[in-house]
């Protein structure tokens, strides 16, 4: 058996590591990361397992908050929100969880899940569905390995409930994005109930050891005054995209997301050049200003602040901010035909084919 | 018409007449226990040196770190008691939950949760408990707190229940109350945390714009006063007696805002040298660069604008050594205010950055024949590590690869070289007053942020203008000429996730005080 127990202070590194896989969007995971300290705190500390350390017949909940990140900001949760998800989803299968899930170890919904493991002393398993943020709820791997989304209970701070049952993951993602606006723009919900099993198969493997670590490197780069970007790069064998400072940022609603391009004049070794990113919540798209690709969705897209080396958001991004922007491959799952259908160009409608960071950058 | 800037700090208390863009005088002087006879000292001074008639100064402008000093210090706060409207949402993160345990002790950690709040688009979460609200306010009373702030969730959406829980206290409670939709943008906690701490620094807001009053009374001045904001704009001297809290960070402000004016230079790096430290900042525009992320106060969270500033341990009293490997350090260690008796120069023992500045004949300050004999491959090796630190630092601020001028400011500034690396370094005249000349050409402000939903025919665009039109009509109440008004600030960011297309927009205009514009 290999475990490992997450006290309040690791959270730090967590909450760190997770803005930086979050590619910009899942929001900032501050407010997750004070919920679990507190609920360390008050319960003693989380259980981290190994997948592999899973019984085939446990039964395994994600727990995780749908909504926008920015009335999260505003509006906490009550607190008990995800229990209550997850009790009536137990209720509703007949059966207790045996461990919880984190379906994003990107943005806030990486700390989410500890704070629930904290209260309900249920082991978290050392994984996730994205391996990064992605903006639906049907983008995640185990959507590619048959996993249902459903039965999905979503619960309000005012302790309205609802279960959804529906016909696939991505008619989950509709209905459960609906109720999600009328319960005040956030929700929090259990889903993708699974068995140890399906777990094994369907998750990505040991992503929260790793998001910790990403956060452990930003804070020991930063303490010895270097920007975290060039181990960060080595470490995951990504590429420089490029520094550049915001000369322009164009943003607007279409489909109930905030999609957008964010244009930047090139600083150092960029001087003179300029380049693009486009956005949908996360960052989707790198191209530099004679319209050549860096990067692209489902490769991961990091974005650093140039001066603090802190991880910036999409919501952070401003007229003047210089930021360095990281490609990093993403898990070989979502560069499958499989995961490219999910995730890939085309889902978020572009025309270019999916290349790979390393194959643009040789 | 004159304009008389005065920077009330820590250590130093300076004051400068001006004359459009001219600066007649600068003096400094210490600051006192009382504020106000260290402000008489600084500004009779300026006056005399510039031989000006003091009926004629129409405005006065003050720069103070005060209050960001009382909180980082833990000194002169109140206890507040801490109102958030927000139930049955929120509790899971009570207010002052992320801050430091001293800091919270010394404003008597007295959170209350009460049911209502608003959801993103301005509906109730819940009605307003208002038997709650009556309930608290007889807490207070009976345990003596002395202030306080409410917070309702989307305060800055909607503002009702704010007001009407306010309403409740004070007819209960003679107690100032602070609003945090009177202060802060999106952002609960941290614009929970910015209340607070307003309400903990009111008396001590109270009577320090007091002992202003007192100091230009009392020095014959009738004019009205200012006093300057974190990012460089002016506010009502009544308005800071309410929002001490919208002066943190204003120091570093107004040195570059100075360094920009003194100099005519819009964009540029500043850096100003003190005697232990230097911070480092931007212009753009003539105003300092903000800071991307959120900003650290005293060990809380806030979202205040502040300027992008950082801090080298580099000043005029920095200790010169050699370590055993024979490399030669400059600072971060310092004789700071010791520097008059411990620097060679000055009689001491102790070998400091100045001595450097003055063995090289760079600076005439102190007695230059006792650091004559002073090993010269020592000094050369200083030198270049006082370059090397100014250096990087600057190249960390650079906004682009255009040639920028640097600004030297500060008492300091004489270990600044004439050019680093392929920069121009200007030194302007009164550069050791440069964060009162600051506090004298800070302009008026007007901010809208606010979510706006984009339905029904209301369009982007139209949301934009009424924003700015908003904007405009608050900065012109504050003070603020029409014709000189610009648009700081114009963003739109929509909410993501969210259908229904809610978008926040967030606009900040400045303009001219009134009377004052050359």
């Amino acid at each position: 058996m290999s475990s490992v127990l997450i006290n309040a202070e690791d959270m730090d590194a967590i909450a760190l590591g997770g803005a930086f896989l979050g590619t910009g969007g899942g929001g900032d995971p501050y407010i997750g990361k004070l919920m679990a300290q507190q609920a360390i705190r008050e319960h003693g500390p989380v259980t981290v397992i190994s997948p592999m350390d899973v019984a085939d017949d446990a039964l395994c909940v994600p727990v995780a908050m749908m909504g926008a990140p920015t009335v999260m900001l505003e509006k906490l949760p009550r607190g008990d929100e995800a229990l209550e998800a997850l009790r009536q989803l137990e209720r509703f299968l007949g059966k207790k969880a045996d461990a919880l899930i984190c379906i994003e170890a990107g943005g806030l919904n990486s700390t989410i899940p500890f704070a629930v493991a904290a209260a309900t002393g249920l082991p978290l398993i050392d994984g996730d569905g994205m391996g990064r943020a992605f903006p639906e709820l049907q983008m995640v791997s185990l959507t590619m390995h048959g996993i249902k989304a459903t039965p999905l209970v979503l619960a309000d701070e005012k302790g309205n409930t609802s279960i959804l049952n529906t016909v696939s993951n991505l008619w989950t993602e509709r209905l459960a994005r609906a109720q999600t606006v009328q319960m005040g723009g956030a929700a929090l919900i259990a889903s993708y109930p699974m068995t140890g099993a399906q777990m094994k198969v369907g998750l990505l493997h040991d992503t929260l050891s790793l998001i910790k670590g990403v956060g452990e490197t930003i804070k020991s780069e930063r303490d010895a005054k270097r920007h975290p970007g060039d181990v960060l790069t080595r470490r995951f064998d990504g590429r420089k995209l490029f520094t550049g400072r915001v000369t322009d940022i164009e943003r607007a609603t279409t489909g109930g997301f905030a999609r957008g391009k964010a244009i930047f004049k090139g600083v150092d070794a960029y001087a003179g050049r300029t380049f693009s990113i486009d956005f949908q919540n996360e960052f989707l798209v790198a191209k530099d200003g004679e319209g050549r690709l860096l990067a692209t969705t489902p490769d991961l897209i990091c974005a650093l602040d140039a001066d603090g080396g802190l991880p910036v958001t999409t919501e952070q991004l401003r007229f003047g901010l210089a930021v360095s922007f990281i490609g990093l491959p993403a898990n070989p799952q979502w560069r499958t035909p499989a995961g490219l259908d999910l995730v890939g160009p085309k889902y978020f409608g572009y025309d270019h084919p999916f290349t790979p960071v390393e194959a643009l950058h040789p | 018409m004159y304009r008389l800037g005065i920077d009330v700090g820590g250590t130093n208390t300076d004051a400068v007449v001006m004359q459009g863009s001219t600066v007649l005088a600068g003096v400094k002087a210490s600051t006192t226990e009382d504020v106000t006879s260290g402000v008489i000292e600084a500004l009779e001074g300026a006056i005399e040196k510039a031989g000006i008639d003091r009926s004629k100064i129409s405005n006065v402008m003050i720069g103070t770190t005060h209050f960001t000093n009382a909180v980082i210090e833990r000194k002169h706060l109140n206890p507040v008691a801490a109102i958030r409207l927000g139930l049955p949402a929120t509790a899971c993160l009570p207010p002052m939950v992320d801050w430091p345990e001293d800091l919270r002790e010394a404003v008597g950690y007295n959170g209350y949760l009460v049911r209502g709040g608003y959801e993103f688009d301005g509906n109730p979460i819940a009605p307003l408990d208002e038997a709650e609200i009556e309930r608290i306010a007889g807490d207070i009373n009976a345990k003596g707190m002395k202030a306080v702030a409410i917070t309702s969730v989307f305060g800055p959406i909607n503002r009702a229940m704010e007001e009407r829980a306010k309403a409740i206290i004070e007819a209960r409670c003679d107690l100032p109350v602070t609003l945090s939709s009177d202060i802060g943008r999106i952002g609960l906690l941290e614009r929970e945390s910015a209340a607070i701490m307003n309400a903990s620094l009111l008396s001590l807001s109270t009577r320090t714009v007091d002992a202003f009053a007192k100091a230009l009374k009392d020095a014959g001045l009738s004019c009205p006063f200012y006093i300057t904001q974190n990012d460089g704009t002016l506010m009502g001297a009544e308005t800071v007696k309410a929002f001490p809290v919208l002066t943190f960070a204003s120091g570093p402000t107004n040195s570059m805002r100075g360094a920009a004016f003194l100099t005519g230079v819009k964009e540029a790096i500043v850096v100003d040298i003190g005697g232990t430290t230097s911070d480092v900042g931007a212009l753009h525009l003539g105003f300092p660069r903000q800071a991307a992320t959120v900003v650290d106060i005293g060990g809380v969270r806030t979202n205040f604008r502040m300027p992008d500033v950082f801090s080298i341990g580099l000043g005029g009293g920095s200790l010169v050594r050699t370590a055993p490997s024979g490399k030669v350090t400059v600072g971060p260690q310092s004789v700071g205010y010791r520097i008059t008796k411990e620097a060679m120069v000055f009689g001491g023992e102790t070998l400091t950055a100045t001595d450097i500045a003055v063995a090289l004949g760079k600076a005439d300050v102190g007695d230059a024949s006792r650091v004559a004999n002073v090993d010269r491959a020592l000094v050369e090796a200083a030198l270049a590590e006082i370059v090397r630190l100014l250096e990087t630092s600057v190249e960390r601020s650079r906004i682009s690869p255009d040639l920028i001028p640097v600004i030297a400011v500060g008492g300091g500034s004489i270990l600044m070289p004439d050019k680093l690396g392929d920069l121009t370094v200007i030194r302007p005249e009164n550069f050791a007053v440069a964060n009162a000349v600051g506090a004298a050409i800070a302009q008026i402000s007007g901010e809208v942020d606010r979510v706006y939903a984009l339905e029904n025919g209301l369009t982007r665009e139209i949301c934009l203008k009424q924003a700015e039109e908003e904007a405009t009509g608050k900065a012109i109440a504050a003070g603020a000429v029409l014709e000189t008004i610009q648009v700081l600030e114009r963003e739109d960011v929509p909410l993501a996730y969210l259908p229904g297309n809610a978008t926040r927009i967030h606009v900040k205009v400045v303009g001219e005080m009134g009377g004052t514009h050359v």
